[in-house]
């Protein structure tokens, strides 16, 4: 109950800032409205609106780190935090209240996404729902990056490190832009070693019908998942009780 | 009657200052507590422990019984605190900011309306409830940010500086609000206008760096020190506890 009148509230901060909605769900469409433009002026295959959608929306989730960190850093510095850590409400309120409104907007995204590429001439099919579905963890490991730097950082340190640095690294090290192969060497080895890539291929593969390469690439996203949730939830906590201190 | 705070020696320290420094306090249910003293004596320190905000460096305190050390959940169940600073939801509607505090309190939905719509007659809320919290004046965002500290109705309530940017009207129909509480809730008040402490309280606390340095009513401390009024009064017994 606790919980989720705390999410409950995270939920409406979240969607009552237009900035978020613009971000979160404008610049994606603009993003796909954009490339398709391109791709049907001089086509090349890496934005053929298969290849193209699903690269946008993990490059879309990006922005929940964003929206998440902002959050929290900007509770940090006020009162009202103050008010809520002398209610009954437990870490576990707190963390849970923070992540889980944030995955909804981020499926909604997806399928705005997905349902905005289906105009721009993707085939409808089951394996768009598939592909929501195996981003899902991507969309995990942004909601714990948010999570890790708005428990770090003020909130214009996470504007600059969710908002620019991690935007731009999660689009240069995932392939939507350039393939990742044509740069090579040590560029591809990082990339390769990040979930970013391993999201839009396992996304990609789903879209294109080939079910045996998404376990692979899945497997990476879901162990940075459960290693990145591990290590936000733990240093929120620390950050929780340093502040009780 | 049951003691609603004891504290023993409570005491904060950081980074070897001393913000609070043994303090002794003995608060009977339904008693309105005034602590005063000029900025930095300790007041908002002293809340922060009694809320279960900030850990005491050495002694102990209880909230009806309760230990803030051991059983800080339980002592979050029964107090509420208005903090010095306006603590609202910015994106939140004045109801939605009620409301929210009725779900972090785990009331069901029946629940919430009856406080919502209780409280909301109560602060004169009618006129302002689907206003973002963000868009009100300095006063109704005070206004509710106390109002929110109310409608879980806690058994123990520390309203730190409640007044605190109020105009003279706002300040006085808070005090209404605030002497309707006497003898139901346990409150602790902290403040820099001698005249709010004179008014509302029933026993009066002087912190001084720190230390408790007198505790008492307006009229013993006026007494006591042979002033004139208890500004004069008030200042004496500051003056004595910087000298000690």
């Amino acid at each position: 109950m606790r919980m989720i009148a705390f999410a409950s509230r995270n939920f409406k901060e979240i969607i009552r800032d237009k900035l978020n909605i613009f971000f979160g769900i404008g610049f994606p469409v603009v993003l796909l409205l954009l490339l398709s433009l391109i791709q049907s002026n001089i086509p090349i295959p890496l934005f053929e609106i298969s290849n193209l959608a699903p690269g946008i929306s993990i490059f879309g989730l990006s922005f929940f780190s964003l929206f998440a960190g902002m959050l929290i850093a900007k509770d940090r510095t006020t009162s009202f935090i103050y008010r809520l850590f002398t209610s009954p409400m437990t870490e576990s309120d707190f963390i849970m209240g923070y992540a889980l409104p944030v995955l909804p907007i981020a499926i909604f995204q997806m399928l705005f996404c997905y349902i905005f590429s289906i105009l721009l001439g993707l085939e409808i099919s089951f394996n768009i729902l598939l592909a929501i579905l195996v981003s899902i963890p991507c969309a995990i490991i942004f909601i714990a990056l948010g999570l890790l730097c708005g428990s770090l950082f003020s909130d214009k340190t996470v504007g600059g490190v969710c908002g620019a640095l991690l935007t731009n690294l999660s689009a240069w090290l995932s392939g939507t832009w350039f393939d990742l192969d044509l740069v090579g060497g040590g560029f591809k080895f990082v990339a390769d070693l990040l979930p970013f890539s391993h999201g839009v291929n396992a996304a990609k593969s789903a879209i294109s019908g080939n079910y045996s390469e998404i376990f692979n690439n899945l497997l990476w996203t879901i162990g940075y998942t459960v290693v990145l949730m591990i290590i936000s939830i733990i240093v929120f906590k620390q950050k929780m009780n340093s502040n009780r201190k | 009657m049951a003691k609603a705070i004891q504290t023993i020696n409570l005491t904060k320290k950081y980074n070897g200052f001393c913000a609070v420094d043994s303090l002794n306090i003995s608060i009977e249910e339904g008693e309105l507590f005034a602590l005063l003293g000029i900025n930095g004596a300790g007041k908002t320190t002293t809340i922060k422990m009694l809320s279960c905000l900030e850990k005491p460096t050495e002694g102990e305190a209880w909230i009806l019984g309760n230990s803030i050390l051991t059983k800080s959940q339980k002592v979050k169940e029964l107090i509420s605190v208005s903090p010095q600073e306006t603590a609202i939801a910015p994106n939140l509607s004045v109801k939605e900011n009620l409301e929210l505090m009725c779900g972090i309190y785990g009331m069901d939905k029946e629940q919430v309306q009856k406080k919502t719509k209780k409280i909301i007659k109560e602060f004169e809320l009618d006129e302002i409830i689907d206003k973002k919290a963000r868009l009100l004046s300095g006063g109704w965002q005070r206004r509710l940010s106390i109002a929110m500290a109310l409608i879980t109705e806690p058994l123990v309530l520390f309203l730190d500086e409640p007044t605190l940017g109020l105009d003279v009207i706002a300040r006085r129909e808070l005090w209404k609000s605030i002497v309707k509480l006497k003898g139901k809730v346990t409150v602790i008040l902290t403040t820099h206008y001698l005249e709010e402490a004179e008014k509302l309280s029933d026993e009066i606390g002087i912190m001084s760096k720190g230390k408790l340095v007198a505790v008492g009513t307006a009229k013993q401390f006026i007494t006591e020190t042979g002033a004139e009024n208890f500004e004069e009064a008030f200042v004496a017994l500051y003056e004595r506890g910087k000298v000690k």
